[in-house]
């Protein structure tokens, strides 16, 4: 017979795995290099995360509604390459599009989201309107989308050449900050925020949540289900749109190949950050966390001078350990 | 032109699907605040008529008219617009959302501010709290759905239904998993919405319920209306009749066979993993005999016979099978002991969906006696198809072939080929929970047949049973479980309901005195 107190540290082990995980990581890395608790690495950190974490927001939103979404990382790269050639200064020698005059920041920031909302309403309505499992579905849109992306990229004058040669403000976005704080690092936080609110607070995110946990019982409640799927594809393409703009800005570069492998990171963060395969479950802290802890172990572990093969072996592991705490926790409440 | 006799009319009904006509020309009419049973073997077409009307399906030909009007009814949202409700017969609830969202879903109250709609979480919770009290249901608002049993998941379809304040309140088979005292309270529930002037449509296999609480009913008969009668010009069996088209005068099969006195199965201290499941059950089963187990929801009925079969971890307790002690440490060693179990839940743990009904039949045996199906290297469909075919045939399975998808049998059909999937392995002890469930009487005597000719051949079963005549038309001895201790055992020929009930509540009892 199990002792009561053993009992509950077996609970607080398996219910705050996350966070357990995280502390003993930067707890290890701080003894190996002490230099790592200051608070230009937390910048760095936050910073490098930003865009992963509007990435792995997006991403949130389809498993929740119960579905799968592979294309996120390739939408990253479309609109990274689409914003960078829509933001380029007129004297640049090999600028994209020659004839166009220089814009203001806004246009490559719209049309980064456009490109991305229109990605994520074909996700839907493969998905949710020709009824292709959404891994297929998803997987398909996202070869169209690199696909396109690499005959954008080839058009003369550009050749396949990286993009460059971004206007000031659009370098500042992504490289500047207020406050000691990067900008980029407020817009995902604001994009985390937001969609908390969403998910928790109004009645779309309660439709969302019951279309992924048991879809055919939302239906019969008459929940629009077509609607609620292409919305939530919607809302993911818009940020991947804009994390692919925040990339492009951030590196101060572009090429077809950006956002190779995100959507893999993302759905790794979620599912560490607690969402579920099945649908229906997910919190935005938590995914916040699982992509910080990724984002940690990279840092960290180029930090204390490991190679970055490393980095594969240890973000594995910790994809194992987390999710299968997880499982525990569940077999434990049926 | 409003014609106030009916409030639904359906005329000249049908639907076919890929090898069936599962409704045929039916017409069937439901007058306001009046409760209108539904009767029918397994598969007649109850569930797909009533889809019709809930816009889940759009009927092939003919007309649905709602208070006089004609109207097309294309989808559940529009069904519920047009005050229409429905318990469904197969649905399983929101597991990961609390209860008060699993009522409101698609309609949860809000305040619109900048346009965008924000959920009002004090009126959800007080909306829900409110309907709780008046419907006298004590589940927590807050719960998750996936942590609620699953009578109180039914409690909270009904409270569903109740809540959208529809005319036309359909409800396929609401009392399946429900226990007597929830039984009585839906039936106030009816009671009290057919007062107010709201039509229920009741599916139901419980004879005794269907006569207490309709007025009117119909019988279907292979997707055809056999015909509507007055509830009081008709008894049991009659019913009975018109369903299955021939007399049946029993119930039960007679009492043939006899336990024998060797011990087949003996638990020892049974204690549960889980701290809050049951406690130091003992007993023991002999060769040849029917062995009741009784109770409550909540008795821990079911997590008592899964840890037997290995599904659910013991921490104290032995188990032996002919005076051996055995180690069961999950269904494999179980099934290698010669046990089966039939599980309470068919959607979760018992049908694979996707299956075809062959697939569905042969998958344990076929697991547990690899060179069984083998053909060299491949498995030898014929002789698959010949055992699914049996099965089909003696259990009177109603499938348009054994290579259908099992998710489109009717409810009972499914039920029906899970069960066969465990006599092809031809166990030595059989478990049976709540086997009878959303079956019909026609069919309930032959799986009572089947029991009885098992336990003839000394076989040893087992069988969790809700239904108070089953359990005392068919056991040799009756288990009674109360909050997971066992409060007693009856001999079968002289336990009595009032017996049963009694120890099913007792040990809450002597509690209870303790406690004072
Ligand atoms: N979606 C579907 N696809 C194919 N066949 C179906 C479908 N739905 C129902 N059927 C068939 O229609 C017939 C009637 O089924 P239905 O579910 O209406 O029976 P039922 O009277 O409700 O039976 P039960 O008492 O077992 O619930 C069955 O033969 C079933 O196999
Ligand atoms: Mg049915």
């Amino acid at each position: 017979m199990k002792t009561k107190n053993n009992f509950s540290l077996q609970y607080i082990f398996i219910n705050y795995a996350l966070y357990i995980i995280m502390a003993l990581m930067i707890l290890a890395i701080g003894m190996m290099s002490p230099k790592f608790f200051s608070l230009r690495v937390l910048r760095d950190i936050l910073m490098q995360s930003s865009t992963r974490i509007i990435v792995a927001m997006g991403c949130m939103y389809i498993l929740v509604s119960g579905s799968a979404d592979l294309s996120g990382g390739r939408t990253v790269g479309l609109a990274a390459v689409i914003a960078g050639s829509l933001a380029q200064k007129s004297d640049y020698y090999i600028k994209f599009w020659p004839n166009l005059p220089e814009m203001p920041l806004i246009v490559p920031i719209f049309a980064a989201i456009l490109i991305g909302l229109i990605i994520g309403l074909s996700n839907g309505f493969v998905t949710a309107k020709l009824k292709v499992p959404s891994f297929l579905a998803t997987l398909s849109v996202m070869m169209v989308a690199y696909g396109a992306n690499q005959l954008y990229c080839n058009k003369a004058p550009n050749n396949s050449q990286p993009l460059g040669g971004f206007l000031k403000t659009f370098s500042e976005l992504g490289t500047g900050s207020f406050l000691n704080i990067p900008y980029i690092v407020y817009i995902a936080i604001f994009v985390c925020i937001f969609q908390f609110i969403l998910l928790t607070k109004t009645c779309l995110g309660r439709e969302i949540f019951a279309c992924g946990s048991n879809q055919e019982a939302a239906r019969v409640s008459g929940i629009n289900v077509f609607k609620i799927q292409m919305v939530t594809f919607a809302l993911a393409g818009a940020c991947y749109g804009l994390a692919g703009c925040l990339e492009a800005a951030r590196t101060g570069s572009a090429t077809s190949n950006y956002g190779n492998g995100y959507e893999m990171d993302a759905i790794a963060s979620c599912i560490v950050g607690g969402c579920s395969m099945t649908g229906g479950v997910g919190n935005v802290f938590g995914v916040f966390i699982g992509v910080l802890i990724f984002n940690i172990i990279n840092y960290g572990l180029t930090f204390i001078g490991l190679s970055s093969y490393w980095q594969w072996v240890v973000k594995g592991l910790i994809i194992i350990v987390a999710v299968s705490l997880d499982m525990r926790k569940y077999n434990k409440e049926n | 032109m409003k014609d106030p006799e009916y409030i639904l009319e359906m005329k000249n009904i049908s639907k076919s699907f890929p090898g069936v006509k599962a409704l045929d020309q039916v017409d069937f009419f439901v007058r306001p605040g009046k409760v209108h049973a539904l009767m029918g073997e397994n598969g007649a077409g109850k569930s797909t008529l009533m889809k019709c009307v809930f816009g889940m399906y759009h009927p092939d030909e003919g007309k649905i008219i709602i208070d006089g009007q004609t109207i097309s009814i294309i989808n559940p949202r529009d069904a519920l617009d047009h005050g229409i409700a429905m318990i469904h017969q197969e649905l399983q609830s929101i597991r990961t959302r609390s209860a008060m969202e699993n009522i409101w879903v698609g309609r949860i109250p809000y305040n619109q501010i900048f346009g965008v709609r924000w959920v009002d979480d004090k009126k959800l919770y007080n909306d829900t709290k409110a309907l709780f009290n008046d419907l006298e249901i004590s589940i927590d608002p807050y719960a998750k759905a996936g942590t609620l049993s699953s009578s109180q998941c039914q409690m909270l379809e009904i409270a569903r239904a109740v809540s959208y304040n529809a005319k036309i309140i359909i409800m396929d088979e609401p009392t399946s998993s429900l226990t007597e005292t929830e039984t009585e309270l839906l039936f106030r529930i009816i009671h009290k919405l057919t007062a107010k002037g709201v039509a229920i449509i009741y599916i139901s296999h419980k004879i005794d319920e269907i006569l207490k609480i309709s007025q009117e009913v119909s019988i279907m008969r292979d997707g055809k209306i056999i015909g509507t009668w007055p509830s009081d010009e008709l008894n049991t069996d009659l019913i009975v009749k018109r369903m299955v088209g021939r007399e049946m005068n029993n119930r039960f099969p007679a009492k043939s066979h006899q336990p024998k006195e060797s011990i087949c199965l003996e638990i020892r201290h049974f204690t549960s993993a889980n701290r809050h499941s049951f406690q130091d059950i003992s007993f023991s089963v002999r060769h040849g005999e029917i062995f009741g187990i009784g109770g409550l929801v909540g008795a821990q009925r079911t997590e008592l016979v899964e840890s037997i079969f290995g599904l659910r971890k013991i921490s104290n307790g032995e188990l032996l099978i002919n005076g051996n002690p055995v180690l069961i440490h999950s269904p494999e060693d179980a099934i290698q002991s010669n046990m089966a179990l039939l599980t309470e839940e068919r959607r979760a743990s018992g049908i694979i969906p996707r299956f075809s009904v062959m697939e569905n039949v042969v998958l344990t045996k076929q697991t547990a006696n690899k060179a069984y199906y083998k053909k060299g290297l491949f498995l030898d469909n014929n002789k698959r198809s010949a055992d699914a075919a049996h099965y089909v045939q003696a259990f009177s399975i109603k499938t348009p072939s054994i290579k259908t998808e099992i998710r489109y049998l009717s409810g009972g059909n499914q039920q029906k080929t899970v069960l066969a999937r465990w006599m092809l392995i031809n166990p030595e002890i059989l478990i049976l929970d709540e086997p009878t469930r959303g079956i019909d009487v026609g069919t309930k005597f032959e799986i009572y047949s089947l029991m009885e000719k098992m336990a003839g051949e000394g076989k040893t079963i087992i069988m969790i049973s809700s239904e108070m005549p089953e359990l005392l038309g068919m056991s040799d001895r009756i288990a009674v479980m109360c909050e997971g201790h066992l409060s007693g055992i009856l001999d079968g020929p002289t336990a009595t309901d009032e017996k049963v009930m009694y120890l099913a509540s007792s040990y809450k009892h002597e509690e209870e005195v303790l406690n004072k």
